[in-house]
């Protein structure tokens, strides 16, 4: 999901300590973990990874909504847009928060996103080229995000499913306002109507794909289980995801890209065609249509930003000696 | 360039309750961590109150000494009311 590029081998080599035990134990007894708590490193390196990719995620997630909040159609959507936007730097911030319990500096994160050493959520490498792009990221993004951040707010490691549980709280809202956008055009003139629907025919198979790949290529997932950092795959929460979404999007009297998609009476599921994982791994790689303009604009503003930083620690430190 | 100094956050979310953690900021003084913490932590009325604490400051007990520190009180149950005996007949005491 947002941390999609965890889905690689890991070869973490297994730590048969006595302590290792008792933590295993303790997890397996639905305790929570705490900073201070012993751990083993790989639990601290994936968390550190996981918390703080989810984190850069939620950041740059701001760039392509942002993108709106001038051309918003309206005060009232311009409110909610900025107030969303707004949510998803407070996630960032959050998280950002839970990683540094585990000993890492946000400064240094921060580098991590900035140099490409650390990963986003693929899906903030697509454009927003329409006004209704903004209302199926609400619906399908945040929407996607609830499905994988509600296991989350039972992770074992404390800080991070603490900060889950705020983020939860405040998605709803998210999805609630997008879906509410995509109705209003789905009900609207019919030029309308084909922008809601152009938006969702770009947007279906990218917010598949936030899930990360098939079971049968994550690796990673099984370690992440037993220390129930994950609690459900990949494919479990993404078949969530589509069981959830296909009705509201027939609702919208919307069609999805998808000629395979069809409810399988069997299994009371929605069965979607084939992933084109292949589009997957290259914008992960860095090759989507705006992974170039996303880090640029993250370089950007942690250029801009510098003097306001180097100025306030001046001040305080004017401050200070002042006071002395 | 130095690190920004990172804050602790507690809101308290009406009067009567304790602030309680919600997480942490990084701000170069006191008054901007207040601002940063109002900022982050109360955008939907979650608190009437805000402290921030530099995150050096605070002395936490070590999880390791968990036995040493906390067991003992479990087996001192004359501590807890159900360990003495009242006659019925007393009533509700
Ligand atoms: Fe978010
Ligand atoms: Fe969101």
């Amino acid at each position: 999901m947002y941390s999609q590029a965890l889905n690689t081998k890991d070869a973490a080599a297994a730590d048969t300590s006595p302590e290792a035990a008792s933590f295993q134990a303790r997890i397996d007894a639905e305790e929570r973990i705490e900073p201070n708590d012993w751990m083993p490193d790989a639990y601290r390196r994936t968390l550190i990874r996981q918390i703080s990719q989810h984190a850069h995620s939620e950041i740059v997630g701001m760039l392509p909504e942002g993108n709106w909040i001038t051309r918003a159609p309206s005060l009232r959507r311009k409110a909610a847009l900025l107030a969303k936007v707004q949510d998803e730097g407070g996630h960032g911030l959050y998280l950002y928060s839970a990683a540094e319990t585990l000993g890492v500096a946000r400064e240094e994160l921060v580098d991590q996103l900035l140099t490409g050493r650390a990963k986003y959520s693929s899906i903030f490498n697509y454009p927003t080229l329409s006004w209704a792009d903004i209302g199926t990221i609400g619906w399908l993004v945040d929407g996607a995000a609830i499905m994988n951040q509600i296991p989350l707010c039972r992770c074992s490691f404390g800080p991070y499913a603490r900060a889950m549980i705020r983020v939860c709280r405040e998605e709803s809202f998210h999805q609630r306002q997008g879906y509410e956008i995509v109705l209003t055009l789905a009900r609207g003139t019919p030029a309308q109507k084909a922008m809601a629907q152009d938006a969702l025919n770009r947007w279906w198979w990218p917010c598949l794909m936030m899930f990360g790949p098939p079971d049968t290529d994550s690796q990673h997932s099984d370690t992440s289980m037993r220390w129930k950092i994950k609690r459900f795959t990949n494919d479990a929460l993404r078949q969530k995801f589509i069981d959830a979404t296909v009705p509201q999007g027939h609702f919208l009297g919307l069609t999805f890209p998808d000629p395979d998609l069809r409810f399988d009476e069997a299994s009371g599921h929605w069965q979607c065609g084939t992933i084109d994982w292949s589009e997957f791994r290259r914008v992960l790689a860095g090759d989507g249509p705006c992974n170039r303009e996303r880090l640029a604009a993250r370089q950007k503003a942690h250029d801009d930003g510098a003097w306001v930083r180097e100025a306030a620690l001046a001040h305080a430190a004017k401050q200070q000696r002042k006071a002395a | 360039m130095t690190n920004t100094p990172l804050w602790e956050v507690f809101v308290r979310a009406r009067n009567g309750l304790a602030h309680k953690h919600v997480g942490s900021v990084h701000a170069a003084d006191a008054t901007m961590a207040l601002q940063a913490a109002r900022d982050v932590y109360t955008r939907r009325g979650e608190g009437l109150s805000l402290w921030v604490v530099p995150s050096n400051a605070i002395v936490a007990s070590d999880p390791t000494d968990r036995e040493m520190l906390f067991e003992p009180t479990g087996s001192k149950i004359y501590r807890h009311p159900t360990f003495y005996e009242v006659p019925e007949e007393v009533g509700h005491m």
